[in-house]
């Protein structure tokens, strides 16, 4: 489903972000990325997302590579991988339920569709009370979760989700882990970038990909 | 119909931006559309005077009918010429009385008539440079019943002059209107996209196509251009109605331009917002 083989990233700048790294995940699975800042866990999710191509190796997700891939078809990986941020990133100024629709609305779903399928994804992450809450208006959580509701809308199979606590307290971020267990629960891999170390503790039964300065140096399954 | 709706929306959620970018493209193409004023008018006023570019060829007294009538005929044939008209002795008498009001008794006191017949060449537009009306000139001055040929050639090489050194004045100043009008509207439709890469970058993220993502864009930009071309020429011809009423008579420019000058704003509008769209589709 992801497959890394012998990836390695350069910047012109800053050097190897990533050196020679290379981990499979497969369809199902809940693997957290750790490592300390720096590590290469962005670079990593961003590579996965083919929103950057490796400067040597190959990145696979769901029989697209990252070799043969151009820029004007990344759209196609995307549609099948969801993508959750530490900053969420929502429209700021529209409501929650329009933060959802607009992301159906661009991936073509017929119009009439729109209103019913954003207020079942917003029913997902628990936030259908909140639907015609304006999103500068709701807590950092539930800005989470409208950006995760908006992440499913594509129906991928893989959520990744870069540092999605971050910017959350203890209840919230207890919350997102559920709700990712959850979806995970349906049958979907998820993929969380975390520096948070004693989180990853919490969730042993989660397979566990350790990053150091670009290089995978930990990985539960041993693979 | 995503795409123009989208493009609605933006005018509708941000009215400000988009009604600043819009006069930003008006104010940028207004200044084209006086400079066309402008430069219409010059060339009206240089044309009339132009047409007033003639030959004379003044003819013996004693010469005959049948030899004039081959001159006008033969000067004819000559490709710069577009007219010969023959005036007679009498002709240019009862002009002269009609054109020198205060002269008339002394005209009609005399006994015989001092002026001479001659051959009016009227050249035709193209023709109307210090070369052509020279040839044409030395053409006539070859026949023997010629007295002299008169056509004002200081005036003619002026005029000409004048002519040249408005065309490339006004050549260079168009091209630098136009680039600054370019540039203004680049910058006003970059900020309108700018405004939205959040948008767009979330667009990238979902997965919409460049070209879905794209499209709601450059109508926006048309639609600044159309809104700013309107703008200008509402405005130019405010100041032509006003140079016309208060200063002296002018000319509106053809509507061909005006439709040229909205049209050139739609176009700027579209490949501007091309242009600023560009750079944020790269970005994730």
């Amino acid at each position: 489903m992801i497959k890394l083989t012998n990836v390695s990233k350069e910047y012109p700048k800053r050097g190897y972000a990533l050196r020679d790294v290379s981990f499979h995940v497969r369809k199902g699975e809940f693997a957290f990325l750790t490592g300390h800042s720096g590590s290469g866990k962005s670079t990593t999710m961003r590579l996965v997302h083919m929103a950057e191509r490796p400067t040597s190796g190959e990145v696979r997700v769901t029989g697209y590579s990252s070799e043969v891939i151009g820029d004007r078809e990344t759209w196609k990986v995307r549609r099948r991988v969801g993508y959750v941020f530490q900053d969420f990133r929502l429209l700021p100024g529209r409501t929650a339920l329009e933060n959802v629709t607009f992301v159906l609305e661009v991936t073509g779903v017929p119009r009439k569709e729109l209103t019913p399928r954003a207020h079942r994804l917003l029913g997902q992450v628990g936030l259908s009370a909140k639907a015609g809450a304006m999103v500068n208006e709701l807590s950092g959580g539930e800005q989470q979760r409208v950006a995760i509701a908006r992440a499913l809308a594509n129906d991928p199979f893989v959520l990744l989700a870069d540092e999605p606590t971050g910017n959350l307290d203890d209840r919230a971020t207890r919350g997102i882990l559920d709700l990712f267990w959850e979806i995970n629960a349906r049958g979907m891999a998820v993929v969380m970038a975390t520096h948070d170390l004693e989180l990853v503790r919490r969730h042993t039964q989660a397979r566990v990909l350790e990053l150091d300065n670009g290089r995978l140096v930990y990985d539960s399954q041993g693979a | 119909m995503h795409a123009i709706r989208e493009a609605l929306a933006a005018f509708r959620r941000a009215p400000v931006l988009t009604g600043l970018s819009a006069a930003m493209v008006g104010l940028a193409l207004f200044v084209v559309g006086l400079f066309g004023l402008a430069t219409y008018n010059l060339d009206l006023a240089l044309t009339s005077i132009e047409e007033r570019v003639e030959i004379v060829v003044f003819l013996h007294d004693d010469a005959r009918q049948s030899e004039i009538d081959l001159v006008q005929a033969e000067l004819a044939e000559i490709g710069e010429v577009a007219r010969v008209r023959y005036v007679s002795k009498r002709e240019a008498l009862e002009r002269a009385q009609q054109d020198l009001p205060e002269f008339s008794e002394l005209f009609t006191g005399m006994e015989i008539n001092p002026l001479p017949q001659s051959l009016e060449v009227e050249l035709r537009p193209n023709a109307r440079n210090p070369e052509a009306v020279e040839r044409v000139a030395d053409a006539a001055a070859g026949y023997p019943y010629v007295e002299d040929v008169r056509y004002g050639r200081e005036w003619v090489d002026k005029l000409f002059t004048l002519r040249r050194v408005g065309g490339a004045t006004s050549a260079v100043l168009g091209a630098v209107f136009f680039l600054v009008a370019a540039l203004i509207i680049a910058t006003a439709l970059r900020i309108a996209v700018f405004a939205r890469r959040d948008e767009i970058h979330v667009m990238r993220l979902v997965g919409a196509t460049n070209g879905f993502i794209r499209l709601p864009f450059l109508l926006e930009g048309a639609m600044s251009g159309l809104l700013g071309g309107l703008l200008a020429w509402l405005l130019t011809y405010w100041v032509y109605r006003g140079v016309y009423a208060f200063l002296f008579a002018v000319a509106w420019v053809p509507a061909t331009w005006v439709l040229g000058g909205i049209a050139l704003g739609v176009v700027f509008g579209v490949v501007a917002s091309g242009l600023a769209i560009r750079r944020h589709l790269k970005e994730v």
